[in-house]
């Protein structure tokens, strides 16, 4: 099994680091010639959304992932990922035009949901699927305003959906790659085992 | 450590391959963000003006932060003097996201810099050594950044810190256990802190470089040093063509390691900011805050 690991912006190497422990093998993707290796899953990683996005089209990327999602890649994504496979977002510059995104998760992500940085928090909640408490750190994250009937909601904190699955594609608002529990990258792993 | 102090340090980690750029106004913050950086400075002069006005140089207008705070959806950090405690708390109640303690102002105090554990909004400040960085780290910091000279469009002191600091960081690594006790004592750092850099090669927050990158070749330069992302202050909106340069530089420390993909960002970029040598000023602002 080789994973993709989105290399543009953000804690990328974490994410890295959790598929080592796990003995996973992983490639960065920095432009399309990475993007064209063979792949089994794709991580993107949390960061900035509006860099992120913005890289992805001006290297050539966002098309070809998209493609790729649709064709049933599994995918996982958190905080800033989240919002880059999300279909709508909510919380943009108004004066400015939309960042690019991914937007194959038939979902609204509100973005920068719990305000700035003093907002950010770190708390500990159930995920459908995985037995006990997860940790989960919040970093001026988003989190699922609206989602379709076909997308399944994992965790929720305080009444607001933080995890969801639609099909292949799994996504957090916050960082499972910042806590060293591996359990929801492994449930991702099973993701991509089942394909 | 503190839960804040950890959420603080993430945030960092956040940003790391990226680049945080300096801006004076709302429009300049919004064509930082639309050129792809992963986070602003709001100040109201960059370092190059600040060199060229001289006089003493303050934290900026609240009112000018909260314009930019308004204007992006991008993190927004602000700079307030060495030492200054209430400069801090004002940044701290505009719920600013990352204070960047910052020798380009002038100092208000020669000895004791902020405790920075006492805030709940992260810290970043500036470094030429180990030392410094792991002095700046136990009283709080989350983030660090190299000195450099700021306003000079010289990369040369970002490069000199960055290497010094990266070869301690080896020289620590590679010493006996105990001979960390007395390295701490050289230091003039917590023996924890060495203790963590010898055992992980590392900082234990994330480390930038700043201070006279002006081009993608500079910023892909320090990025090959070992820095985890970049703060381009004057380089920027002191050039021919902001726009284009600002998005030049986030695709150089994303492709850092591309020769071919450098080539081609480093065409057609206009003017660069003409920038002064380090031998040409009379103000060293590194010197500040040890």
């Amino acid at each position: 099994m080789r994973i993709a690991v989105l290399a543009l912006q953000g804690a990328f190497l974490e994410h890295e680091m959790l598929l080592n422990k796990l003995g996973v093998d992983c490639f960065e993707v920095r432009q399309l010639k990475d993007w064209q290796q063979e792949k089994d899953g794709l991580i993107i990683p949390g960061g900035e959304s509006t860099t992120q996005g913005k890289l992805l089209r001006e290297l050539g990327l966002l098309t070809p992932i998209r493609e790729a999602i649709e064709g049933g890649l599994p995918v996982f994504g958190t905080c800033a990922g989240l919002i880059l496979l999300s279909q709508k977002v909510e919380g943009n510059s108004p004066a400015a035009p939309e960042p690019p995104r991914i937007g194959t998760m038939s979902m609204t992500a509100a973005r920068n949901a719990y305000g700035r940085q003093l907002g950010s928090f770190h708390t500990e909640a159930s995920f459908k699927g995985i037995e006990g408490k997860i940790p989960m750190t919040f970093i001026r994250a988003p989190y699922i305003a609206h989602a379709s009937e076909d997308v399944e909601i994992l965790a929720t904190v305080d009444g607001r959906s933080v995890a969801a699955r639609q099909n292949n594609q799994l996504v957090t608002s916050f960082h499972p790659e910042l806590d060293m529990d591996t359990r929801v990258h492994e449930y991702f792993l099973k993701i991509v085992k089942a394909r | 450590m503190t839960n804040r102090q950890e959420l603080n340090r993430n945030l960092a980690q956040m940003l790391k391959g990226g680049v945080i750029m300096d801006v004076t106004t709302p429009e300049q913050a919004r064509i930082a963000e639309a050129a792809g950086a992963c986070a602003v400075m709001a100040l109201e002069r960059i370092p190059a003006d600040i060199r060229a006005a001289g006089g003493v140089s303050r934290m900026s207008d609240p009112k000018m932060i909260k314009g930019i705070q308004e204007a992006v959806t991008i993190p927004v950090m602000a700079k307030c003097r060495i030492g200054h405690i209430a400069e801090a708390q004002i940044l701290q109640a505009i719920e600013i996201d990352y204070i960047d303690e910052s020798e380009v102002l002038s100092p208000a105090d020669n000895i004791y810099h902020i405790d920075k554990t006492q805030f709940d909004v992260p810290f970043v400040c500036g470094a030429r050594n180990l030392n410094e960085a792991l002095r700046r780290i136990a009283e709080g910091a989350t983030m660090i950044r190299t000195k450099g000279e700021p306003g000079t469009g010289d990369v040369v002191q970002a490069v000199s810190h960055m290497r010094l600091m990266q070869a301690q960081i080896r020289e620590l690594v590679g010493k006996r256990e105990d001979e960390l006790f007395e390295a701490a004592k050289q230091l003039q750092a917590p023996y924890d802190l060495v203790k963590y850099v010898h055992d992980n090669g590392k900082l234990p927050v994330v480390n930038f470089a700043a201070g006279g990158v002006a081009t993608p070749a500079d910023a892909a330069l320090m990025m090959q040093l070992g820095a985890e992302g970049v703060f381009v202050g004057s380089g920027i909106f002191k050039s021919g063509d902001p726009e284009k340069r600002a998005a030049a530089i986030v695709k150089a420390v994303t492709n850092y390691n591309d020769p071919k993909e450098l080539a081609k960002l480093s065409e057609d970029l206009g003017e660069a900011m003409v920038g002064i040598n380090e031998q040409e000023i009379q103000l060293l602002m590194a010197e500040r805050g040890q």
